[in-house]
């Protein structure tokens, strides 16, 4: 069995840190298992953690009065999940629910924030490859905000 | 054929085709099957479009989806977006079409021997490159892996949903996502190019087609090339607004191309300049 050391630099968002960062990010983490169809993190709930998807597939979804809720992406092996750990009020803005047995390494919030608070090199290193995957995130939903497979696109 | 059914294959005249068959893909599209009425049945090249004419209606240019390597109707998928698509959507079984063609460019599937097919496709952008599909799957030796990256607008709207599962049981890697779902969709949720970005694929001997709206076309060109493939391995189908369909009218013109003639289909480094030129 891999240890988490090994685990955590696996992760693409973290690759490319260095050893020593790596070993204190593996000392906030653990394994963590969700069976299909059980929610990783409801809106609203504290944000104690995020969430690297080792296996399977989540769907991030925003709950809509008296409709089906709406999934607003997807989430898949490699990518990370959550980063509503890092900003007060530290709550879960959508839904997350495994769509098939999920396999992710959890991170505890409150120990890496930490950790970033009393190593400014380790905390501007993460805070890079997250703004890069919110980045990702974004431009990725400005897509979808062309809706380019509308009727009007297609005029 | 006659000397005077020769006489006729005048590019510009629509030879008649009975429509045999029709399918309703979506809400909006329909595939049509049409056999011609007096002329000998139509080969293609994958890639390839025919003006598709709906007497009193008008006339659109519209890419061949069905088999090239298979004897038998014409196959059109066509959504209905404007007064000629939507008559060519509501032609029934036994009803007139008129057809010329085929025109334009193919894919170059010989550039691809040897090498992993991606196919990128966006929307009703997946029935042009279907024929490439069909293509791989009768001759799986000539290729190396074959990719189907396919996004849709929802679920609903996603084209050839059963034939996406077979492909797949004949090996290729089909993967599918969708700008918007709800919850019973269980599939992905995002856009073309982040399909691109987890793909499993070798850009050293990657070939990739691309067919879709142009601003998705754009994203997944630049995402493929991101992912390391060579600009020259990148081809796109440009949709613009053919009316002559033989380089003459200048509708279709793109700066120096004529879409009709000198494409629809092209290689990236020719056509990527048409991407930068704004409200063009």
């Amino acid at each position: 069995m891999k240890e988490m050391e090994e685990l955590v630099a696996e992760v693409p968002v973290l690759s490319g840190l260095a050893q020593a960062h790596l070993d204190l990010i593996a000392g906030c983490a653990q394994n963590t298992r969700f069976d299909a169809g059980t929610y990783l993190f409801r809106e609203g709930d504290p944000a104690d953690r995020f969430y690297a998807v080792r296996q399977g597939a989540v769907a991030l979804e925003i709950h809509v009065p008296a409709r089906e809720a709406v999934v607003v992406e997807t989430l898949h092996t490699g990518d990370l999940l959550g980063w509503s750990w890092l900003f007060p009020p530290f709550r879960w803005s959508f839904d997350a629910r495994a769509l098939e047995p999920v396999g992710a390494i959890a991170f505890d919030g409150a120990c890496l924030r930490g950790k970033c608070e009393t190593d400014p090199e380790l905390g501007y290193a993460l805070m890079q490859r997250i703004a890069q995957v919110i980045i990702e995130r974004l431009q990725a939903t400005r897509m979808r905000l062309l809706d380019v497979y509308g009727v009007e696109a297609a005029t | 054929m006659s000397a005077a059914v020769a006489a006729r294959r005048d590019p510009l005249l629509p030879d008649r085709f009975r429509v045999t068959g029709r399918t309703r893909e979506t809400a909006d599209t329909w595939t049509l099957t049409l056999e011609p009425v007096d002329r000998d049945p139509l080969a293609f090249a994958p890639g390839q479009f025919n003006m598709v004419y709906a007497f009193g209606a008008g006339e659109v240019p519209i890419s061949i989806s069905g088999d090239p390597g298979r004897a038998g109707p014409l196959v059109h998928t066509v959504r209905a977006v404007g007064k000629a698509t939507a008559a060519i959507c509501d032609a029934q079984e036994g009803a007139m079409l008129g057809v010329r063609g085929p025109f334009g460019t193919d894919w170059p599937l010989a550039a691809a021997e040897g090498r992993d097919v991606v196919v990128v496709a966006g929307g009703v952008g997946l029935a042009p490159v279907r024929p490439i599909v069909y293509a791989v799957l009768a001759q799986p030796d000539r290729f190396g892996r074959a990719l189907v990256l396919y996004g849709g607008r929802q679920p609903d709207q996603l084209l050839y949903s059963a034939e996406l599962a077979a492909w797949r049981e004949q090996g290729i890697d089909v993967d599918v996502t969708v700008d918007i779902a709800t919850s019973s969709w269980t599939g992905k949720v995002g856009v073309v190019p982040q399909l691109i970005g987890r793909a499993a694929l070798d850009p050293e001997r990657a070939v990739a087609f691309v067919c879709g709206p142009e601003a998705m076309m754009r994203f997944s060109a630049e995402a493929l090339l991101e992912r390391g493939l060579r600009p020259e391995h990148v081809y796109v189908s440009m949709e613009r607004n053919m009316k002559c369909a033989v380089g003459q009218c200048g509708h279709c013109q793109l700066g120096p191309e004529f879409v009709c003639r000198d494409g629809a289909v092209f290689s990236w480094p020719r056509i990527r300049h048409a991407f930068r030129i704004r409200e063009i």
